[in-house]
Parts: structure tokens; sequence; C-alpha cells
């Protein structure tokens, strides 16, 4: 094969911004001429999208909201790439965190009657932390005592969790007062996350639209990640694990304790998601809770290279993705499926770019290739 | 004898690698009808001379003939088209499949209808011919390692190979299915070659041990360092001269190795810093490595461990430092340095260890040692990262570590512009320095050290002894495991011999006599028990 990779020495600074952009540009123009041939003007779809996402006050705020889980379940993941083990399976910790997140919000008013937003909000945050938790602490456990691959059980493990929330809004936990609509009761007001425009002392800036405080939980998450990784001790052995497991046994490092604890912290930030969406969204336990926000964070992960503040990032532009291909749905009437390519799109082109910023692609001589070989 | 034909003649085979010359000006003849062993150390050229034979290398020089014909063998297929097949160290085998299927894997025919049935009965009227026994149906993974290595060598058969290349074939066999294997080679050089040959199937086996080169050759090349060194008759060659030839009679170079400096005290030299008493453990494969070592490493002493690369050396070390399970036998370690108390760790973990003061140099510096995409930094204070200053609770202390990591690469001179590189931009040399200064500087005066100056050069090589010399003058306990005889010689106080899992003797390094580590390096009892 004339042809070999050589994995590049150090990827220069300027690529590695470099890239992403352009990547993502080169994506616009394939998505483009997909839009052209449709029979729409690229231009206007564009046009319409950014509006759609960013237009206005309120289609900025809708952005955020669905940007918030997006970062929760992308924070998740990108913690347990990092020590390189697989977590497929935030979709499920997100529907067990929402699950847990809402037994609380539903059943501790009765045990407390009268218990006020500043008691109830958290027990469901840490409601929604530990569901998420102990339902990644499963495959966990199956990885470090008997090394059964994680991909498999996580990914299973997520239809288990879907299918649980379902049984339980269709059957046990259906609001008897609902019209058959499939969903719990509604929750008490102490258990909505409040809105950004009900805060009174922020800017007018946010005084419209469903925003509430859930992106700052969001932020802080990444926030405490990032502190995690690259200021503790627990993040530096998480990096060694990632780097070199061999290594890292070489130094004493207990891979089976970061195990359980990398994804005890992972599926408890995915967990989080689920809380912020019945907390913050829906205010009940409700059909569109996992709507493959622990899937699109593999993407985002993957993006951010793993970077919790690139995860806020790329979780708010995938958001404007989705928001803006809702939105041309509507005003160019294009199908749905539509938005969907331009997402594959920008994934291919900025994965593949990825791709060129560690490896080249260099002619060879059969002779040296032969060498190489060795 | 003499008028057999020849099957395989290399003539001036050179091959350099980047760095390395790997085999250089080699002459090799092979007859048709004997077993030829290829009998060398590791390093020796065995494995990249036959690798040329089998077309997965070229060579840069020299000519391949095989019966009588000058051959072009520029890729595996040109040799399993000219009747060479070569059975690897590590079988290439695919797991899911049948044997069957692993045999016709690659044919060229048929070109559209599999004939299972034909293939396997084919495959068993083969194995009744050579007296190999192996069900066609069945699956590789359902196989043990002896019936996998049949099937390598039915693989070849079935293609008409007249030439078998075995390399290392019976370091994963056990003793009876070693003697087998030689009986199944006799029987194929019993058998007259395909396409029309001169003469019978030759078969040429790569080894380093005496023992086998003795019972199942006919004739034996010995090379050491890329060269031939001679081509005997092996009826004819006792083991000492084959031992003699293998190892070789270089000039020993000296690295000063200074007396004992005054600090450390004859009384000191006394006190046992760490040991192992009857040590079983097992190889990654689940079968014994380690057969009851027992040895001793005394403060302000370098005990070397010679041998050739399997024989339990790794497994020893890593016995010792808690990365292996030991299955029996103790491991001993005096915590807190020279005035501490000699106590068991046994399969402690490796940070219990780490705590009790052992250092660990391995073998593998960028594959066990060092996790190559984090900053120098971050490999530095890999043993130390959990005390103070380094870390404060769950916290790192970023300038204490900017500090001791400046502070490291200044007093071991690894040569980077900065510690914030990712450490795999280093050499070999600074790897292996990164690796000394963080265990040196995590250690209490107790290092394991396997293979440290492998694929140095000189230079770096010596820092890397001279280092070990300093640690020894400290009062330090060193345990150096070692493929480089020279190398033990020059630096080691005692050295002990390891063959297939059993210390076959231990010697101070002043009386090494090393025809006689040779020879225990191939598995010779010399002396009953030092």
């Amino acid at each position: 094969m004339p042809l070999t990779l050589e994995r590049r020495m150090e990827p220069s600074r300027t690529a590695n911004i470099l890239v992403p952009i352009l990547s993502v540009l080169l994506a616009l123009v394939a998505g483009g001429v997909l839009l052209w041939l449709v029979g729409v003007n690229p231009i206007e779809t564009y046009k319409a999208m950014l509006h759609g996402a960013f237009g206005s006050a309120y289609a900025i705020s809708e952005t955020l909201v669905r940007a918030t889980p997006l970062m929760l379940t992308g924070l998740a993941v990108s913690v347990a790439f990092r020590m390189l083990f697989w977590n497929i399976g935030a979709e499920g910790q997100l529907a067990m965190g929402a699950f847990a997140a809402s037994g609380v919000a539903l059943f501790l008013p009765k045990l407390v009657p009268g218990i006020s937003a500043w008691w109830l909000l958290p027990a469901m945050l840490v409601g929604g932390f530990v569901g998420g938790a102990l339902w990644a602490l499963i495959p966990a456990m199956l990885k470090a005592f008997l090394s059964v691959n994680e991909i498999i059980t996580t990914l299973m493990l997520n239809y288990v969790a879907i299918l649980w929330i379902q049984y339980l809004y269709y059957g046990p936990w259906k609001d008897p007062l609902g019209f058959g609509f499939p969903g719990t009761a509604p929750f008490v007001d102490a258990a909505w996350l409040p809105r950004l425009k009900d805060t009174a002392w922020l800017p007018q800036l946010f005084n419209t639209g469903r925003l509430h405080w859930g992106l700052a939980l969001a932020i802080v998450a990444a926030f405490v990640v990032w502190l995690i990784l690259g200021r503790t001790r627990w993040g530096y052995e998480i990096k060694i694990i990632g780097e070199n497991p061999r290594a890292a046994r070489y130094a004493g490092i207990s891979i089976v304790r970061n195990i359980l604890l990398v994804m005890i912290l992972s599926g408890g930030l995915a967990g989080l998601a689920g809380f912020v969406q019945v907390a913050g969204i829906s205010h009940r336990l409700q059909q569109g809770i996992a709507v493959g926000d622990g899937y699109t964070a593999i993407i985002i992960a993957w993006l951010a290279r793993l970077n919790p503040f690139g995860v806020l990032l790329v979780a708010l532009l995938m958001a404007a993705l989705f928001v803006g291909g809702d939105q041309i749905q509507i005003s160019m009437g294009l199908p749905a499926a539509m938005a969907g390519v331009l997402q594959g799109a920008i994934l291919f082109f900025v994965l593949g770019g990825n791709f060129f910023t560690q490896y080249r692609i260099r002619w060879t001589s059969r002779q040296a290739a032969v060498i190489g070989h060795q | 004898m003499t008028s057999l034909p020849l099957a395989v003649e290399m003539r001036g085979i050179t091959k350099v690698f980047p760095g390395v010359m790997a085999n250089e000006n080699v002459d090799l003849e092979v007859r048709a009808g004997e077993i030829h062993a290829l009998l060398g150390e590791n390093g020796a050229g065995k494995s990249t001379l036959m690798n040329i034979l089998a077309g997965l290398y070229r060579q840069e020089a020299g000519e391949v003939w095989l019966h009588g014909q000058l051959a072009q063998i520029h890729s595996p297929s040109d040799a399993i088209r000219l009747g060479v097949g070569m059975v690897h160290q590590h079988f290439k085998l695919v797991d899911s499949q049948t044997v069957a299927e692993n045999v016709i894997l690659g044919l060229k025919q048929p070109a559209f209808r599999l004939d299972m049935k034909r293939t396997a009965r084919e495959i068993k009227e083969l194995g009744q011919r050579y007296k190999m026994a192996v069900d066609p149906d069945a699956y590789i993974w359902q196989l043990g390692v002896g019936e996998q290595q049949r099937v390598e060598i039915l693989k070849t058969l079935y293609r008409n190979a007249d030439i078998l290349i075995l390399d290392e074939p019976t370091a994963v066999l056990t003793p009876q299915e070693s003697e087998e294997l030689g009986h199944t080679l006799r029987r194929m050089v019993q058998e007259p070659a395909t396409r029309g040959h001169a003469g019978n199937k030759a078969v040429i086996f790569i080894t380093h041990k005496l023992d086998e080169v003795v019972r199942f050759s006919d004739r034996v090349t010995v090379l050491r360092g890329g060269k031939v060194e001679a081509t005997l008759d092996t009826a004819g060659s006792s083991k000492a001269d084959l031992a003699r030839l293998m190892v070789g009679r270089t000039v020993v170079f000296q690295v000063a190795k200074p007396p004992f400096q005054s600090h450390v005290t004859p009384e000191l030299r006394q006190e046992v810093l760490f040991a192992v008493k009857d040590l079983h453990a097992l190889n990654d494969k689940g079968l014994p490595a380690l057969n009851g070592v027992s040895l001793e490493v005394h403060a302000g002493e370098i005990l070397g461990i010679a041998g050739v690369a399997g024989n339990g050396q790794r497994e020893l070390a890593q016995s010792i430092t808690g990365l292996r399970k030991a299955t029996k036998g103790q491991v001993l370690v005096r915590c807190g340095g020279i005035q501490g108390v000699l106590k068991e760790v046994t399969n402690h973990t490796p940070h219990q260890i780490i705590d009790d003061g052992l250092s660990y140099v391995p073998a593998n510096r960028l594959g066990t040692g060092l996790a190559g995409n984090l900053p120098i930094s971050s490999n530095l204070i890999l043993k130390d990262y959990r005390k103070e200053p380094l870390s404060r609770g769950p916290f790192l202390d970023r300038t204490s570590i900017g500090r001791f990591a400046e502070r490291l690469i200044g007093a071991f001179q690894i040569s980077t512009p900065s510690a914030e590189r990712p450490v795999r931009l280093l050499s070999g040399g600074n790897l292996q320095k990164v690796i000394l200064a963080r265990e040196i500087t995590a250690g209490k005066a107790m290092l394991v050290a396997v293979n440290p100056t492998r694929g140095l050069d000189v230079g770096a090589t010596e820092s890397v002894q001279r280092t070990l010399l300093e640690q020894r003058a400290q009062g330090a306990g060193v345990l150096l495991v070692s493929e480089d005889l020279d190398e033990l010689l020059a630096i080691c106080d005692r050295i002990a011999v390891m063959y297939e899992g059993r210390v076959m003797g231990v010697m101070p390094a002043q009386d090494a006599n090393r025809d006689e580590m040779g020879l225990m390096m191939a598995g010779e009892h010399i002396q009953p028990e030092a």
C-alpha cells in the first residue's frame, strides 16, 4: 500500500482551532448542496435557521432551554469517556434521574405537607442525581468486577429505563384527572424550577421564555467537572487511566474504584438532566423526557474533545441546530429530517477534520511501507 | 549427508532497521530433508532472517536461493507460492472460525464454491499422515495452544510447503507437547518435497534452548549480534560449545564500578532490603512462570538477573511490585528504608508496595511506565502525587508540581524545552530518565529495574547505569533484570541466572564465567545450589 497514515507529533494549535471551523463551513456547504437539490434556497434556509435559534430573546431562551439537558448529558458522557469508559447510557440515566426527581416531587409533599421550594427542589435535585448514579452503577459494577462490556450494558439499560418510566406514567403514576393523557399529575408549585423571567433581580434581557435555573446548574456542573478533572488528585487518576490503564495500575491507582466513582458522577450528571427536564419544563413525568439527548451527548462530548467548557459551547450549537431545524420546518416547509441531515453532515465533517489534526496521509514507496510495518 | 541437495540458500543477507543492523552479511544453508536449528539470544537476528525468507521483510542486500533457483520473495504470498511456510510465535488464527476455515483462509482456490467437506477430509488425512490429530470442525477458541500450533503447521502443509519455519515453537508448549512436535518435524523431513524438487522437505526452527537443538536438529546455525557465528553438525557439537557461540566473548566494557563507599558499612551490606521466598506465579496465559524463586537483595547491592527473555524475569518483577498475583511463596520488603523492618507484602496492592518504598522501572517504558500523551510533569508525579506538597487534600498543588518537575528535569538532565510537553515526544534515553528520576525520588532505597538500558544509545545507557551505581553507593538495593550479560557483569555485585521460572544459580559477578552463565541460561545445571 503506497498510502500510509502517520500520527502527527504534535497537532498544531492553529490547526486545532481552524480545522473545526473549516469543517463546520464545509458541512454547511455540503448541506447547502442537498438543500439546493431539494429545491430550496440554502442561504435563505440557513438564515431562517439562524433566526429561529437566535433571532429574538424568545428564540435565544428556547435555544438555551434546549441546550441545558444536552450540556448535562454531554458532561456526563465526557467524564466517563475521559477514563475510556464508554457510557452510552446517558439516555437511560437521564430517564432514571427524571423518575427519581418526579418521585420526590410527587410523594415528598404528601409526607411533608406545605414543604417549601427551598427544601423540595434540592431534594429533587439529589434524587435526580442519585437516580442516574445508581442506574449507572449497574454497568459500572458489571465492568469493574466481571469485565462485562459496558457499551452493551449501558445501551441495553437505556431501554429498560425508558420503558420503566413509560410504565409509570401510563400505569400506576398516571394522573387520574389527566383525561387519559400519558403523564403523572402536575408537580406542586414548590417543585417547579423558577424561570429566569420570574427572577426579579435579573436584567430585563431574560424577561421572556421558558428559560429556567437549570441552565445555571449546567454551568456550575461544567465548572465542577473542570475542577475535578484539572485540579484534583481524582481527576489526575482518571486521566492516567484514560491515557494508559497499565501505567495507572503500575502507579497503584485502583481501576475498579475509579470505574465505580466515575460512573456515579457520570450517571449523576445525566440524572440531573432528567431532573432539569421534569422540574424546569414538563413539571410532571410524561412522554418526551427521553428524546435522545443521551445519544446526542456522545456527539457533543467528542466534538468538545471532552473539555467541560467545550461541552457547554457545543451543546449550545447543537441546541441551535435543533431549534433552528424546527423553525425551518415551519417557515420553509422542509421535512424534519432535513435538520437531522445537517446535523449529520456537521458531525461527519468535524470528526473527519479531527482525524486530520492528528494524522497525516503520506505517499510512500513500497520499500518504506515494508519497513514501516516493523 | 553432504550429498543432500540444498533447500534454502541465503547469501550475504543484510537487513537494517532504523538504528539497528538486524542481519549483517548472513549466509545460511539448509539442506533438503534436515531439521535445521537457528540458535541465538534475543535480538540476535533469527526472526528477522526468517521473516525475510517468509516474505515479511525485504533484505537490503543479499540473495535467497530456493532449491537451487534464485528466488524473488516480495511478499508472504510469494513465499507461500515458492513453498515456504512459517509458523509464527504468535499464531495468526481466527478464533471464531473452525480449523478447516482457518486452513483455507487466504487461499485463492477455489475461486467460487467452497467445498468444506472436502477440505475437512483433506485436513484430516493430512493430520493422520503426520500424526497430528486435529478435528477440522473444531473452533480455534476451543483448542489448546499445542493444538493451535498444529493447525498452523497443517496450514503450511496444506499449502504444500517444502520449507517449514517455526519461530520458537516450544515457547508455549508443555514438555510432552514439545516432544510430540519433535516427532512431527522428523516425520516432515522424511516426506519428499513437492513441486518436483529434489530431496525431502526441510524444517528450520528458531530457538534459544540448547536442549532442543540437541534433541531435534540435524544441523545448527548460531547467530549472534546479527552475524553468523558458525554452522555445525549437531551430532558433533557439545552444549558448552553452542552456549559459548551463542553468548560470545565480546570485550566487557567497564563502567567503573566503584568500591563500596564509606557510609555503606559492611554491616549494612548484610541487611536484606527485600526478598522473595519460594515464589510461584502464573504468566498471562495461566501457565506457571515462576516455580519457586528465592532471592535476597541487600543494602548497597545490585543483584542482576540474567536469562533469556520469557523465563520468568518479567513475572518476578511484577510479583514483587504487586502487579501480578503470587500463587505461592512470599515477598518481603523492608518498609521505611534501612532502619525499617522486613515485613511480608505478598499480594499487597501496587499502591501499598509503593508506599512501602519499593520503586519499579518497568521494561516497557511507554507501555507501562508512562502515560505518553500527558505532560512530562504529570508523568514525573505518578508515584508521588498523593503526597504533600504535590497535593493538599483532594487538590493537586500545581505550583509545587511545577517546581518538583523542574527540579527533577534539572537533576536528571532530561532534555526538554518544557515540563508541559507530552512525554512521548522525548527520546528513549530521556523517557528512561523521566522514569528513573521519578522512581528514585519516590523510593526509599529499593528498586526493581527491568531492562532499563534496552534500546538506548551508548550515552544514555551509561547515564542509566551510573544512576543505578549511585543508588547502590547510597545504600540502595537494586534488582536489575537484564538480557545484556555485559551490562550485568559490569555493574552487578551478584548475578542470578533464571531459566523456566527457576533460579539456576547465583554467583558473585567477579567470579562469573560467561560460558557457565550461557549454559545456565539455556537450562543446564552447573552447580547444585548457590
